[in-house]
């Protein structure tokens, strides 16, 4: 065990048992995976992407790049987690990754040996030849050796949620500089979110020994996140990790809920997508500390200074018993005196730059030696054994220890203000790359501006508090900066030091120091191009520790400054996003709303399978008892209805009131043919076009006032023809004085169809002469029904003698049950969607399929519907030679020669003896039906100068689904062609 | 991206639906349509466009956006540039 016997953040009366590689293990709660991991002497956790070499634990933080697990089984297994992010909990289930059959022996290590042919650029180097050789044999062996953890593949049984978040200021990140800043504006009254990805708020504050307002860190942070909780005007998200910035103030984040949790409890998500708008926000996310380049820096038991420091002192952990301490920066020395304190032997600190610090004569106090190197390499494969250099004086010395601590200076984590493209620039002075210009509102703050002593990081949060206030018109009434211990933060930056072994720049994808060099070498001197090149900062991390010391490198290996090589930018998402948190509530049933006609409930009662409609559900037919078949249904259906009467629900075809003086003005220029002289109480079936000049839709109209129409669309266009109309009245001719309201889900509607249809609904309304001439075919009426408001409409769909009722959607289900109920003594029949397109078919109307915004009105058969005497929108354009060609495909049917054969849409239309070749297409099927009227198969197609070829033959090509077929080519109205039963 | 619409107030882009440039006027008479429908400045920079609240007021607006940044600079109700 190297738990230390006191102190850290853990909980020590709540022990908390897991299991790592099916190994069990002891930790406390307030530990992390790799903080219980480090306590209990697992210091080898995985294998490396490439190389397969033994991998530890490197940082404390979200940025670790090896220590990723597979934590969970089964259903809920997540690969690639990083060990220093999970939150200990009982019962925890971690497993090492890319290593088989354990980490400690790896099969395809083997690849260590063969190192020298995966340096940069190997896939393209190596698997070149033979090209079939890529996808059958390089590529799945490549996958299989390289790569990180597996997907489950089951189901994800986890639940999501989704919430939205406004605010005056978000502070991004819960450490000093976050929680001074949240403090000092929602003192002012600003509504603040505070959000940190860690479980609790504190930050740096929790991981050193420093005092601020006279107490220790901690306790500092959680006076102060008391205060916060206990205002009104504050959210405080820990466990919630900022992943995005996005245009117009908006940030994407996820709330871990219940990841820490064995099982959710009831109802409660896995995570939570926060949708956040700010005014303002502060970016308060800190620095990562660099590693440094030496011989060896991946082996288990280099870690960085910070994380030894986190490990010591947050979690009472010693991740070594004697160490050597590598640092170029003040912070490093901290570390040195961290470990001193507790009570780990510290062989040896490395200086990289002159000594004779105040904090060099301190270490010597103690007895700590302290030794400049110009050479370094760690000797050790499994883990840390010792480190050879070369010091000051020429000599080589070899130091025993069992851990080595690098302090290579720090990277400001700015990987989310670049999101939107701002790129960082060096700041010579700091040693590192900063936001220059930030996207707007946003600003960084605290070690992530590059103010890295304590002092200033605190003094920095309240200075951007203070400027968001004031912007938002809330000036803070005193800018009280916490005092606190004295915290020295000089960088002098060291990349690379000599030595032994290979160097690693980006531990996840195992790009070395010599694939960076390599790189420079061919002339990949952009860092774009490194980065493609080498894969550098492409691994799940995203570079965030291996990055900038690539281009330190790079710009090493080209001549030239950090300034003139630059540095990437980052995409969202900062850290990694479950999918399923992006999905949310939206999968199975859920994915989009279902709407639901006021007949639904009744239709299931009466036998309805329904078919989705865009978001409707429909009933496509009603099957009865001891039918066997949809076919025999359906057949029954349209037999019924033509024959006697049938009841169809039409309510999802959209429907849009249009009212005032120059509603009919409106009509004329959005329909093909003329509205506006139509009589009040007659309906006008219409077309529309797009301004392009094809087809848009095609509906009726019906007038009830000078004033007032009723225009119906298709079920599939409605919002489409909602948006064009307000586009004709508010941006074509606002000078129109026409209001236009979609009352699609206002009424309720069902079409009566039949010879029989006017008995039934004379019976329904016996005070109201229905005969034909009191309500001829195409009359429509306002009338009631029960005392609630009503529409009649002598409409038909399917070519027999018809009407349409509609009333209120609430009492669309009661209409339903009347009919019925009217309809019993004359045998009336429900029909569902499939008996409608049969009918519909049969009478050659255009319906979806032929209404698919290739065709124009004249393929269609309504060229002469076009008025010659108005302006309407799209009239312009159909007179274009394309489309005014005779030779365009238009509407004609199709019968088989044996009216047995069935044909099926989308087959080709080929004239006989011809190649079936893509140049002698003729045209296609549109729409095709078994019709029971004609016991034959028919069908509506679009034939290459169809109208005038009635009588040829043509044969229906469909090799995917069957053999050619004979057909004749005939009128599209197959059913009553003269149009007798509709006026009957 | 969040727009301002000027009867609903700020809102997510979500609920709008785009159509395009707002500078193009459909023509009087016969000529100028094929410009009118196809043709198209592509500017980097500010460009007023048309968007739809089809979420929320239908309202058609001209929504003035620069299309480097995505900043979204202003809105007005169509049917009132017109006048």
């Amino acid at each position: 065990m190297s738990r230390l016997g006191q102190g850290g953040l853990i909980d020590r009366d709540r022990p908390l048992s897991f299991t790592f590689d099916g190994r069990r293990f002891t930790g406390f709660e307030g530990d992390t995976l790799a903080s219980a991991l480090v306590a209990n002497d697992v210091r080898l956790v995985g294998r490396s992407f490439k190389y397969h070499r033994p991998r530890g634990i490197l940082t404390a933080g979200s940025e670790e790049p090896n220590a990723l697990v597979t934590l969970n089984a089964g259903a809920r297994a997540e690969p690639n987690t990083r060990a220093t992010a999970i939150p200990l909990f009982e019962g925890l289930e971690a497993h090492s990754q890319n290593c088989w059959p354990s980490p400690g022996f790896d099969l395809l290590a083997v690849n260590q040996i063969f190192a020298p042919l995966f340096v940069a650029g190997f896939y393209y180097k190596t698997f070149m030849w033979p090209v079939a050789f890529w996808e059958k044999l390089y590529e799945p062996l490549i996958r299989r050796a390289a790569g990180l953890g597996k997907l489950s593949t089951l189901p994800d049984p986890s639940q999501y949620d989704r919430d939205h978040g406004f605010c005056d200021l978000l502070v991004i990140g819960g450490g000093p500089a976050g929680l001074a800043a949240a403090l000092a504006a929602s003192r002012a009254g600003l509504r603040v979110i505070l959000v940190d990805g860690d479980t609790r708020f504190g930050g740096r504050l929790l991981s050193e020994r420093h005092l601020v307002d006279g107490m220790a860190g901690a306790d500092w942070t959680a006076r102060t996140v008391a205060e916060l909780a206990s205002l009104p005007n504050v959210r405080l998200l820990s466990r919630t990790t900022l992943f995005g910035v996005y245009d117009g103030q908006q940030y994407g984040a996820i709330e871990h809920v219940a990841d820490h949790c064995t099982a959710s409890g009831a109802g409660q998500p896995r995570q939570r997508l926060w949708k956040i708008v700010a005014r303002r926000a502060i970016l308060a996310t800190g620095a990562v500390e660099r590693p440094l380049m030496f011989g060896g820096n991946d082996r288990p038991g280099v870690m960085m200074a910070s994380a030894v420091s986190t490990f010591v002192n947050r979690y009472a952990a010693a991740p070594g018993r004697r160490a050597v301490l590598f640092t170029t920066t003040a912070s490093g020395w901290s570390t040195v005196f961290d470990l001193h304190a507790a009570g780990i032997d510290v062989a040896a600190v490395i200086e990289g730059r002159a000594g004779g610090s105040e904090a060099a004569r301190e270490a010597n106090r103690l007895g700590i030696e302290v030794v400049r190197a110009s050479a370094f390499h760690v000797i050790g494969r499994q883990g840390v054994r010792a480190v050879a250099l070369v010091d000051a004086a020429g000599r080589k010395r070899r130091l025993t220890c069992d851990l080595v601590a690098m302090a290579g200076g720090w990277n400001p984590s700015i990987g989310l203000g670049t999101n939107l493209g701002a790129r960082p620039v060096w700041s010579e002075t700091l040693q590192t790359f900063l936001l220059d210009a930030a996207p707007p509102g946003l600003t960084a703050a605290g070690a992530a501006a590059g103010c890295w002593a304590l002092g200033d990081a605190l003094r920095d949060g309240v200075t951007r508090a203070a400027e968001a206030a004031e912007a938002l018109g809330k000036p803070l009434a005193a800018r009280a900066v916490p005092a606190c211990s004295a915290d020295p933060a000089a960088i002098s930056s060291l990349w690379h030091i000599p030595g032994k072994g290979k160097a690693f720049v980006d531990f996840q994808h195992d790009v070395t120091t010599g694939d960076v060099t390599l790189a420079a070498r061919e002339g990949f001197v952009s860092v774009e191009h490194l980065k493609r090149y080498t894969t550098l900062g492409m691994a799940t991390d995203q570079g965030k520790s291996g990055q900038v010391n690539g281009h330190a490198l790079l710009a090493a290996k080209t001549g030239r400054t950090m300034a003139e090589v630059g540095t990437i930018l980052s995409r969202p998402p900062f850290l990694p996003v479950s999918i399923g948190a992006l999905v949310g509530h939206h999968r199975g049933t859920h994915l989009r709303p279902a709407r639901q006609t006021a007949s639904h409930g009744w239709a299931k009662l009466a036998g309805a399978t329904f078919v989705d409609a865009g978001l409707w559900k429909r009933a496509q037919w009603y099957a009865r008892p001891g039918e066997t078949d949809w076919l025999q249904t359906v057949n029954r259906e349209v037999r019924m209805t033509r024959g006697g009467v049938g009841i169809c629900d039409i309510s999802t075809l959209g429907k849009i009131d249009l009212h005032g003086p120059d509603a009919g003005t409106l009509l004329d220029r959005l329909y093909i043919n003329s509205f506006s002289a139509l009589p009040v109480g007659k309906a006008r079936y219409g077309v529309m076009l797009r301004e392009d000049g094809f087809v848009l839709d095609d509906g009726t109209a019906s007038r009830f006032a000078q004033d007032r129409f009723f225009v119906t669309t298709t079920t599939a266009n409605a919002a489409k023809v909602m948006q064009h109309i307000d586009h004709a009245r508010q941006v074509i001719w606002p000078e129109l004085d026409v209001q236009a309201t979609s009352v699609t889900e206002q009424w309720s509607v069902f079409s009566v169809a039949g010879p029989r249809s006017r008995q039934l609904l004379q019976a329904m309304f016996p005070d109201i002469d229905l005969s034909n001439e009191a309500f001829p075919y195409m009359a429509a009426m306002e009338c009631r029904w029960r005392g609630r408001p009503a529409r009649i409409f002598r409409l038909s769909f399917s070519g027999e003698l018809a009407f349409e009722i509609a009333v209120p959607a609430r009492h669309g289900e009661a209409l339903v049950r009347a009919l019925c109920e009217a309809g019993r003594p004359l045998d009336a029949t429900p029909y569902g969607t499939e008996a409608l397109a049969v009918m519909r078919i049969e009478k050659g109307h255009p319906a979806g399929n032929e209404l698919n915004g290739m065709t124009t009105a004249a393929d269609l058969g309504l060229g002469r519907m076009m008025s010659g005497r108005k302006d309407y929108i799209g009239r312009v354009l159909a007179g274009r030679p394309g489309l005014c060609d005779p030779a365009r495909p238009a509407l004609v049917g199709l019968r088989p020669r044996r009216p047995d054969q069935r044909i099926r849409g989308g087959a080709h239309l080929f004239s006989p003896h011809v190649l079936r070749i893509p140049a002698n297409d003729e045209g296609y099927v549109t729409s095709a039906a078994w019709s029971p009227m004609l016991e034959s198969y028919v069908a509506l197609a679009l034939l290459s100068r169809g109208p005038d070829r009635h009588g040829e033959v043509i044969i229906v090509h469909d090799p995917l689904r069957g053999p050619e077929i004979e057909a004749e080519i005939c009128d599209p109205v197959f059913f009553d062609p003269e149009g007798v039963r509709v006026r009957g | 991206m969040r727009i301002p619409c000027p009867y609903c107030g700020e809102r997510d882009a979500q609920e709008f639906t785009y159509r395009g440039d707002a500078a193009p006027v459909r023509p009087q008479g016969d000529a100028g349509f094929f410009d009118y429908v196809y043709l198209r400045d592509n500017p980097a920079g500010p460009i007023a466009e048309h968007w739809y609240h089809a979420q929320g007021c239908r309202g058609w607006l001209v929504v003035e956006r620069n299309t480097r940044t995505h900043e979204i600079l202003g809105a007005r109700l169509a049917g009132e540039c017109a006048r």
